[in-house]
């Protein structure tokens, strides 16, 4: 029994049943296609988080994202007074996170490219891109650039997944994705 | 010194008990219970401040309430009981005396403070952090004090139960190797050692940091060396769970290991690769390499994950054996159909060993994938996968044996056994509509920790699908049937142990430590040739077929989501 001593002294000289090999061989196997699955997708994969990041200062990644936004701005989101900017496809493109906002909107083309950079003023946050079901984790001191493609036009919004203090159900930003 | 005053012998297996190692597996047992009846209180108020109709807590408390309920029932309930179990699988399975009996009440103690102090710092209000506090977030510094003061309570209770294997050795009260379950305890206090280190390395800094002494924690740094206490403590429930079950298979029905060796080699996959785990909490994080990911998130080549599956069929393997040994041989599947469905410990085990493969098993290594992770990072994806492990997995688990630690250990006789033989059925059912549908809400994109899904305060808002807040309200109503089968749990052993009949001396056989069945299914485990199983083949294919096609089903979805590079 499993709770005494094993009846055969030399348990690891026992010989092993069919049955154990084999599953042990599946199962074996599956580990190595579930392994080599994801540097296929690296190779093929569309969806494939960047490896750049860098360290910042809160605030220089801030003085990017404000010349950014006073470069780009298209217009003001309704009586918010939060900007809209909309930059050229291929450019480098900032998105603050603080406590409660992701600043400012972005208006980004289908179809095009653009080099997004996250990075948090203050604590962690989590960049969730919905409805299209996009998670990152955004840290201060790191700015993480991620080339994104929008396959899709519509309003998207972006709910702060990590907790964030008292205010971090209201952490809401927003990206537009306009037909070209 | 071990006098012969210090032992009883059990009436029912014959195992000479050590009455100071008998009462300190008492005394954290109950102190488990006390603080999963705390945290599953906690659990249930969460999920029904998350059912958008119902919104019980307001936010402020609600995230008080959240990181008490991770942290009570994740370390606490589960620790407490942990230490209980590397007693009983050192000194009671080895006929053995718990090495110096008054460090354990230190170390008990020393738990039990940290866990009182953890919990005033949360209800105080100033470290709702959550369990995992993330740095640049601050807690009040007694937060991490006491969970500090808890951690190094436990390292000590796992520095006896290794002391006491050394004087079972020396004092030769076993022949041969030590049981199966006692070797699947010793891999997880070798794993506790790894985690509770780790936990040591970073919260003693963040201590000193919430007291001004250290001006910056890296939060990259913070999230890695937490993980490596957080995510491998994880791998300390799985071998424990694991060990429990091979315990209540052969208490309950006889059942042998099929194979020593492919069980052990199996509890020993663990320890090699699970510490790599850490990893599964930084798939979507800045400054992380790719390859490292991919290594480290596969424990290698899922060399962990392989332990599992061993296991997985190892142990419906035993019972099958041990039930064809006594005779129900007829179709496939006589054995499992009258297999003692009304004893709870068999039951509960029967269920966690299935939920934790199909709910938390499958789920853990799909979200695990590096690039998969995209799609569930933070969401509620995460706690339906979680609760699919450590609740119906290592939870469940707890309780099944604690039917029989009632009667063994304490004495006593289970009290209201007809609510006793339901409370699997009801607590397992709750459990996997928690764990269905919080994974399912997650899959929709609803975040983790958050109060408010219609986003009312907020400036911009956004509509959750309208099947995303019925996942909620269902994740709801299983909720109070999880807590009624947890209260329903702790009603049996507080009930039976203050007012249970004793079975002092002789008494009736209670959950009778069943014969070793002679059947020739068993007679000599692991000899090539005579094992037939096909029940546990049945039932290990349909694992399979499932686990395959989720898995497919998910890079399906994740490639229709934005391209990234
Ligand atoms: C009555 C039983 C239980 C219920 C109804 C329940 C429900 C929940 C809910 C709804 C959440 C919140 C998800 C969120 O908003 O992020 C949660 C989180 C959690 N639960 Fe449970 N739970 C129960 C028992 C348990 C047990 C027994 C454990 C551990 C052994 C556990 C471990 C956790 C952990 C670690 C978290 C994460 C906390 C965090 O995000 O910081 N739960 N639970
Ligand atoms: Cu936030
Ligand atoms: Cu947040």
């Amino acid at each position: 029994m499993a709770i005494a001593p094993p009846e055969r002294r030399l348990w690891w000289k026992e010989p092993l049943d069919k049955a154990e090999i084999i599953w042990i061989t599946i199962a074996f196997l599956w580990g190595i296609v579930m392994f080599l699955a994801m540097i296929y997708w690296h190779i093929v994969g569309e969806q494939n988080l960047s490896n750049e990041a860098y360290r910042i200062d809160p605030e220089v990644f801030a003085a990017k994202a404000e010349e950014m936004t006073e470069k780009y701005q298209v217009r003001e989101e309704g009586d918010t007074g939060i900007p809209v900017v909309h930059p050229p496809p291929g450019s480098d493109v900032y998105l603050i996170s603080r406590l409660w906002e992701w600043w400012p909107i972005l208006e980004l083309e289908k179809d095009q490219s653009y080099r997004l950079h996250l990075s948090s003023m203050d604590w962690q946050h989590g960049f969730s891109l919905q409805p299209t079901n996009i998670n990152v984790q955004v840290h201060p001191n790191y700015d993480l650039v991620m080339t994104i493609k929008p396959n899709e036009a519509g309003t998207f919004s972006v709910v702060c997944n990590e907790f964030c203090g008292i205010g971090h159900h209201t952490m809401v930003g927003r990206i537009y994705v306009t037909e070209r | 010194m071990a006098a012969n005053t210090a032992f009883r012998t059990c009436p029912d297996t014959g195992l000479k008990v050590h009455l100071p190692a008998q009462a300190l597996i008492k005394a954290n047992a109950v102190a488990a219970v006390v603080f999963l009846l705390l945290g599953g209180l906690f659990g249930l108020f969460v999920a029904l401040t998350r059912w958008p109709e119902v919104h019980l807590l307001p936010a402020e408390s609600f995230y008080a309430v959240l990181t008490a309920h991770g942290m009570d029932v994740l370390l606490f309930w589960i620790i407490f009981f942990e230490i209980a179990i590397l007693y009983f699988a050192s000194a009671i399975l080895l006929n053995c005396r718990l090495a110096a009996p008054w460090l354990g009440w230190v170390a008990f103690i020393l738990m039990l403070v940290g866990a009182i102090i953890a919990n005033v710092a949360v209800i105080q209000g100033e470290s709702s952090v959550m369990f995992t506090s993330y740095v640049p977030m601050k807690a009040a510094p007694h937060f991490y004090l006491g969970l500090i003061l808890f951690a190094v309570g436990a390292l000590i209770g796992v520095g006896i139960f290794f002391a006491t294997l050394v004087i079972a050795r020396e004092e030769r009260t076993y022949e041969g190797s030590v049981p199966l379950v006692t070797f699947g305890a010793v891999t997880a206090a070798i794993i506790a050692v790894f985690t509770l280190a780790s936990g040591a390395i970073i919260l003693i800094p963040t201590f000193l940091w919430s007291l001004g002494y250290i001006a910056h924690i890296d939060s990259m740094t913070y999230k890695l060396v937490w993980w490596a206490m957080g995510h491998s403590s994880q791998q300390i429930n799985v071998s424990a769970h694991v060990a429990v079950w091979y315990a209540i298979a052969a208490i309950v029905l006889g059942a042998k290991p099929l194979s020593e060796k492919v069980s052990r080699s199996a509890f020993l996959l663990y320890i090699l690769f699970l510490q790599l785990a850490s990893a599964h909490h930084l798939l979507v994080e800045p400054g992380v390499s790719s390859e490292w990911k991919i290594f480290n998130t596969s424990y290698a080549i899922y060399l962990a994950v392989l332990g599992s599956l061993i296991h997985g069929m190892s142990v419906p393997g035993a019972i099958e054996a041990a039930q064809r040994g006594k005779g129900y041989t007829r179709g496939v599947f006589e054995w499992l159909t009258k297999a003692p469905w009304g004893n709870p410990a068999f039951s509960g085990m029967a269920l966690s060993l299935v939920m934790f493969g199909f709910l938390g098993g499958i789920s853990g290594v799909v979200m695990g994938t590096e690039q998969i992770n995209l799609i569930m990072h933070n969401t509620l994806y995460v706690p339906g996968h979680f609760h699919g492990t450590v609740v119906a997995g290592t939870t469940l688990a707890f309780m099944a044996i604690t039917y029989l630690v009632v009667p063994l250990i304490f004495q006593r006789e289970l009290l209201v056994p007809k609510m006793a033989q339901w409370q699997p059925y009801v607590f397992g059912l709750g459990v996997a509509g928690i764990s269905l549908f919080m994974m399912g809400a997650g899959t929709l994109g609803v975040a983790r920790r958050h109060w408010d899904i219609t986003f009312a305060d907020s400036t911009l808002t956004f509509d959750y699908p309208g099947a995303a807040f019925l996942m909620l309200g269902l994740n709801g109503i299983f909720a109070i049937m999880a807590a009624v089968g947890g209260a329903m749990y702790i009603v049996v052993v507080v009930a039976s142990i203050l007012f249970g009949k004793r079975r002092e001396g002789a008494g009736e056989p209670a959950p009778q430590p069943a014969e070793p069945p002679a059947g020739a299914a068993v007679g000599s485990y692991g000899n090539a040739g005579t094992l037939h199983l096909p029940g546990t083949y049945v039932l290990v294919g349909v694992f399979f077929v499932a686990f395959v096609l989720y898995y497919f089903i998910n890079w399906k979805y994740l490639s229709e989501v934005w391209p990234l590079s």
